[in-house]
């Protein structure tokens, strides 16, 4: 009984940290731009079929190809954010919606025509695809690599965030743009730059994911961004802990619901985020509006 | 007056050509005519909250899907009259509405559609769950379209051509609930709210049930629509409740011109008709939709509808779309 409860736990934590890595930069973005990605989930996608093309290519070097891949991708958040949503940013919210939504359409079908409608089986990180043994059972070690890279993640934004002088000026720009620009910041750059940075989290997710997930598939962005929302609205949108907090929570969540109620995991992820917003409708660390 | 004669001139065009589509075309146009009317009605009550009431939903699919299946279930399980099962199907929608409404309305903006699309997807994640009820992944088969029976007569509906004039007759009905509910002092209060909730809540009004009120009317429409397609195609689809179905009415809104009253049927024409046209020459038709809908938005906000509006105008006139005031 305890050590299944364990191995759920670790499941779920593994879970957690996956949505955490493509919450971040969904959050960042919108901290930030004040607009909400859809298209992180195409990033996310871009990103793992990048990583495995890139592994095809080094010849399995599964570390060149998470290094470059999210370069790769970095470049299609920067023709983005530089050529078209840069010029929705003062229109009404609709419409930065829905620009980011033409891009996933766009990129789930281009997706289908460079790597084919099928699913894609991928290779596992040499050195991380055995597992280890926990209470008694096996427990990948590449989900474990995973739990440890989570936080870690969390603690480089942080210190990037409230340490550094890049940092304060990203939380100047984010909390009064037009001061910022009044005071020297060059604010539309900062912009590129920040969603470039949030681009480069979300591909790396995809690329991290692609030895845990196992399959790649042209809608697989689709999921992921769905669970990045709704992890990002229950923390509070914008706000990085109350996103990483969110992130454990769904993970454990799903990961619980998987295991002792399996018809209905999907749905408790929902009646978790309905219930949070209407016991604090800002999330759990949003400002009140 | 001059006005006014050109406006019913070519309402009663639109009808005739409507008209003549079911007694003389082919049954792949009658079939292309009749989703074009029901993604018209969906798209047009879709539009009440989006263009009227400045509320972006990500989760009418489920009131789609509640149309659907609530048709579905009750022509299996208790009677195949249509009427009945229509009915059935939208106040399944109406009721899902207004509970998902309830708790929806109490925000705005980003918080609102990310509100919808998660109701939405706890719909479809039901839907998906269900088996025993919904059929899960295979959706519900096999719904019959039996002849409505009015006391005395009895009109067949197997036939698609027959078909089609029940849908048209709907559609009908639609535009001219839709057109009512727009020139009402109701649909002006909702106009106040898109341009300025706090004036509205001023002058007396609750701006919440205003909202739900508007929320409700356009999921039931989505019913509607949702219970017109499980009879068209005779079977209904889990996916219908997805949150990329919901998309599809905020296209076509979008394609034909939010501020416009005709827009979001202008854009089902040319969504369906463009979608069959695609898909003669490619697989993926998602990519060119993208690109559309690119466009439309880096220039061309006021749709279609709204630019050959401007143009007749003379073009110095700005458009009321969408930005920030």
């Amino acid at each position: 009984m305890l050590e299944s409860i364990v191995h759920v736990c670790l499941a779920g934590l593994s879970a957690g940290m996956f949505i955490w890595l493509v919450a971040s930069g969904l959050t960042l973005i919108f901290g930030v731009l004040g607009v909400l990605n859809f298209a992180h989930g195409s990033f996310y996608m871009l990103g793992a079929y990048f990583c495995y093309t890139l592994l095809r290519f080094t010849g399995e070097n599964f570390w060149l190809g998470l290094l470059l891949g999210p370069l790769c991708v970095c470049v299609v958040g920067f023709i983005v954010e530089r050529f078209f949503l840069r010029y929705v940013y003062h229109l009404a919210l609709p419409y930065q919606l829905l620009l980011t939504f033409a891009f996933v359409l766009l990129f789930d079908d281009l997706v289908k025509v460079v790597w084919g409608a099928g699913s894609i089986g991928s290779p596992m990180v040499p050195g991380l695809s055995g597992s280890v043994s926990i209470m008694g059972r096996n427990f990948p070690t590449y989900n474990l690599f995973i739990i440890a890279v989570g936080p870690l993640v969390a603690l480089g934004m942080w210190a990037l965030l409230e340490k550094t002088w890049w940092g304060r000026i990203i939380r100047a720009a984010s909390s009064d743009r037009e001061m910022a620009s009044a005071i020297g910041v060059r604010v539309p750059a900062l912009f590129t730059a920040v969603f470039i940075f949030g681009t480069w989290l979300g591909a790396m997710g995809g690329g991290l994911a692609v030895p845990y997930v196992g399959l790649l598939t042209p809608g697989m962005g689709e999921t992921v961004i769905i669970n990045a929302f709704v992890v990002a609205v229950i923390g509070g949108l914008g706000s990085l802990k109350g996103a990483f907090l969110g992130a454990l929570i769904i993970g454990l969540l799903s990961s619980f619901g998987t295991r002792y109620i399996p018809a209905f995991d999907m749905f408790l992820t929902f009646i978790l985020m309905a219930a949070v917003l209407l016991w604090r409708p800002q999330g759990f660390f949003g400002e009140a509006t | 007056m001059q006005n006014r004669f050109w406006t019913f001139l070519l309402i009663a065009l639109v009808l005739a050509g409507l008209v003549s589509i079911g007694l003389f075309s082919g049954r792949f146009v009658v079939y292309l005519s009749m989703r074009v009317m029901i993604l018209a009605i969906f798209a047009m009550g879709y539009n009440i909250l989006l263009g009227r009431t400045g509320l972006l939903s990500f989760g009418h699919a489920a009131f789609y899907a509640g149309g659907a299946y609530g048709l579905g279930l009750f022509s299996i399980h208790v009677s195949t009259d249509p009427l009945l099962g229509i009915l059935m199907g939208v106040l399944l929608a109406c009721a899902l509405a207004l509970i998902v409404g309830f708790f929806c309305v109490r925000h705005t903006e980003i918080y609102f559609a990310m509100l919808t699309l998660a109701f939405g997807m706890m719909v479809f994640s039901l839907i998906w769950n269900m088996r025993e009820l919904t059929g899960g992944d295979d959706g519900l088969v096999g719904i019959m379209r039996e002849p409505i029976s009015l006391g005395f007569i009895s009109i067949s509906l197997l036939k698609t051509s027959h078909y089609y004039f029940f849908v048209l007759f709907w559609f009908v009905v639609s535009v001219w609930i839709i057109h009512l509910i727009r020139s009402s002092p109701f649909g002006l209060v909702l106009s106040g709210l898109r341009e300025n909730d706090r004036r509205v809540e001023f002058s007396g009004l609750s701006v919440k049930n205003y909202r739900l009120a508007s929320f409700v009317i356009s999921g039931t429409f989505a019913g509607l629509a949702g219970a017109l397609g499980a009879l068209l195609e005779n079977n209904t689809d889990p996916f219908s409740a997805h949150w990329s179905h919901s998309a599809e009415p905020i296209l076509v809104s979008l394609i034909g011109g939010i501020q416009t009253f005709t827009g979001p049927i202008v854009g089902s024409v040319i969504f369906i008709v463009l979608r069959e046209i695609i898909e003669r020459f490619t697989q993926n038709w998602m990519l060119w939709f993208g690109i559309i809908l690119l466009v439309i938005i880096m220039g061309l906000r006021g749709g279609v509808v709204g630019g050959i509006t401007q143009l007749f105008k003379g073009g110095r006139h700005t458009s009321p779309s969408g930005g920030k005031p």
